[in-house]
């Protein structure tokens, strides 16, 4: 494995039967993912997809030897499902359903974590590395194998970056989009460590948001234990304070966790940071080819 | 998020065991003379606007009444009150007491942490933000065991409580932990936690109901938050919609992208004047429905910036086009497109048949939408 996934991880998909669900499997199994397994409680039996459908994830782990889920569950029965997945034996689940209760999410996450799982989202487009696998709901066009490693908190505005990234004909070892809740299961400081580790990742573009001290976290951390070169971007900076941006994590409170502070955070800490999204390729490209590596 | 007033919060307090004052809420001055004259509301008594802004007591927000007459005078002065942009509906009645002294103690999320947060001082009955930080105790509190007796005695150590009150905050912390879980808060606080004889009073309260918990909370359908009415109308739809200041009308997909829009048109001197978040969607009508939403709110131009996904840009093609045919042509605006991803080429050329150009450079194209805003070509 590279940074979590590769040509070797096997998908179960948490909630097949449903429209989104459906529509996922197939679009992972076009990328090349094995999507091995599929669950509903009370639908096993048959096929969607040409995956075959169980009544539990430990069914489809006995059956078929699935390792990472990936969750479409509606946000009611989603900590139920995570909870089934984590007994199974499942140690990587992508969350992609949106409006869980954080208080469901706290459940989660400690319970993942006590079992030595790893929760990727919830509210979150997945995580792919193109050329081996995708667990999530990344559209595949935005994609190409190459060398740049992509976290964010952000779903469109990834794929809108990391499709740039690709049309200045680079291309990405593994992407990974955390989520925007306020309650996450893996956090730029999470993910971090694995693109330092991974041999196949020169640089990372880190994709942040307003609100909470995730960036400014990540730039402590980059100071101290990174030693890539880190291309940033945060979205928000027109935005009031005190006004909820669609993302429930989106939000200034008392002057904290401004776009300003979060960009001057992680300037601090070496990384370049990017005023718009369209400047993203430029800096990825100039600090590839060797003029701007610190 | 659902902000209780005060009242709404001191009634979730009351079914979890927190002491509070004795009172009652009124909605007109014959409704709070006529409390107090039954003793419903015993004197004296303090009469406080329910409205969600902070800093009643400096408004003239507060008052305090030895008499049904006062009492009538104070309500009466107080619903005629506009506080800081909000009309006041309600006031609150509640006897006057003999307070030693004011703490603070609250319930929230800790994001960096994951974790509940107990946070307690013993400066109460001020804004905590204006609280020396020194002052200020954070507890973190692990669902799983959830609050534990040594969490409650160092918590009563913190605010310097022995015997009766000391008893008191346990039985009360015990309270508001079962109440900011059961309950899905955001935020339960409690500013000022009086000290009042022997024992503790909650005199104030601030509960915080989150979103997206209200599938299992049906009793607060009703609570407006302090949304505009087209705000309203949009989260009935399942649409993301803010309303800011300026004039042009951004419409999106996705928290991270419409922000990221935003901040492009602000840079090239363009005021957006409400922002509407798609989301993901693959229906047409609900692209339509976004797009007469939007009409609404009479912006001066529209950028359309969509990256497809899930959301396809055919989809969203069609769904505006639809809508165009529905909107008056005296209430028509431009419309300055950009969309990407998937089936780029589809909707773009059902754009084009409708007239509407994309441009397909976040740069340009929002340098265009802020040059119709302006008025230019």
């Amino acid at each position: 494995m590279t940074v979590l996934v590769d040509r070797d991880t096997r998908v179960v998909v948490q909630g097949i039967t449903g429209h989104q669900g459906t529509v996922h499997t197939r679009q992972m199994k076009a990328f090349g993912t094995q999507v091995v397994a599929g669950v509903t409680p009370t639908k096993g039996g048959g096929e969607v997809e040409g995956v075959p459908v169980f009544d539990s994830v430990q069914a489809a782990v006995d059956r078929t030897d699935a390792n990472v889920s990936c969750v479409f569950v509606p946000a009611p029965w989603a900590k139920d499902a995570v909870v089934e997945a984590v007994d199974a034996g499942i140690r990587l689940l992508t969350v992609v359903t949106e409006h869980i209760p954080f208080h469901d999410m706290l459940v989660m996450y400690h319970y993942a974590k006590s079992k030595g799982a790893r929760i990727i989202g919830p509210n979150c487009p997945g995580i792919a590395a193109p050329g081996k696998s995708k667990v999530g709901i990344i559209p595949n066009l935005v994609f190409q194998p190459g060398r740049v490693g992509v976290i964010s908190r952000s779903g469109t505005l990834t794929y809108e970056i990391v499709n740039g990234i690709k049309e200045h004909g680079l291309g990405q070892s593994t992407c990974i989009g955390l989520g925007g809740d306020p309650v996450v299961g893996t956090s730029f400081v999470d993910a971090l460590p694995l693109f330092e580790q991974d041999p196949e990742t020169d640089l990372v573009v880190l994709v942040g948001e307003i609100g909470g001290t995730a960036e400014e976290d990540a730039a402590e951390f980059i100071s101290h234990h990174f030693t890539k070169p880190v291309v940033a971007y945060i979205a928000g900076r027109s935005a009031p304070p005190g006004k909820r941006m669609g993302h429930a994590g989106a939000i200034i409170t008392r002057g904290k966790g401004t776009a300003a502070t979060k960009a001057a955070a992680l300037e601090a800490a070496g990384a370049r940071v990017a005023r718009f999204p369209y400047e993203i390729p430029d800096l990825v490209t100039e600090i590839m080819s060797g003029s701007g590596r610190r | 998020m659902v902000k209780l007033a005060e009242w709404r919060g001191k009634d979730v307090f009351r079914r979890y065991g927190i002491p509070l004052p004795r009172g009652h809420v009124a909605r007109s001055g014959e409704e709070a003379q006529s409390l107090v004259r039954a003793g419903t509301v015993p004197l004296p008594c303090v009469v406080k606007a329910q409205v969600l802004a902070g800093g009643r007591g400096k408004g003239g927000a507060v008052r305090f009444a030895d008499t049904p007459d006062q009492a009538r005078e104070a309500a009466t002065a107080i619903l005629a009150l506009e506080f800081k942009g909000e009309k006041v509906r309600e006031v609150l009645l509640e006897e006057k007491l003999p307070i030693a002294r004011e703490l603070y103690i609250s319930l929230t999320l800790d994001r960096a942490l994951r974790l509940p947060v107990l946070i307690t001082s013993a400066q109460g009955g001020v804004e905590i933000e204006s609280v020396d930080d020194r002052q200020i105790s954070r507890q973190p509190i692990h669902p799983f065991p959830g609050l534990t007796g040594y969490e409650k005695r160092r918590a009563a150590e913190v605010l310097g409580l022995s015997g009766g009150p000391a008893k008191s905050l346990d039985r009360l912390l015990e309270a508001l932990w079962r109440a900011f879980m059961a309950e899905d808060a955001e935020l339960v606080e409690i500013n000022p936690l009086a000290v009042v004889g022997d024992g503790l009073v909650a005199l104030d309260a601030k509960v915080i109901i989150e979103d997206d918990a209200a599938f299992r909370h049906p009793e607060y359908a009703d609570i407006r938050d302090d949304r505009t009415p087209l705000e309203e109308i949009a989260r009935e739809k399942d649409i993301a919609f803010v309303q800011l200041d300026g004039n042009i009308g951004v419409i999106a997909n996705g928290a991270g992208l419409t922000m990221a829009t935003l901040d492009v048109l602000q840079e090239f001197g363009g005021a957006p004047g409400v922002f509407l978040d798609l989301g993901g969607t693959d229906d047409p009508k609900k692209v339509t429905e976004a797009f007469l939403l939007m009409a609404q709110a009479e912006p001066r131009v529209v950028f359309l910036n969509i990256f497809g996904g899930v959301t396809r840009c055919d989809t969203v093609a069609k769904g505006l086009v639809e809508a165009m045919k529905q909107v008056p042509t005296a209430q028509r605006f431009p419309i300055v497109a950009r969309i990407r991803g998937n089936n780029e080429k589809e909707g773009t050329e059902i754009l084009r048949a409708a007239g509407i150009t994309a441009v397909p450079q976040l740069k340009e194209s929002a340098q265009a939408a802020v040059a119709l805003a302006r008025g230019g070509p």
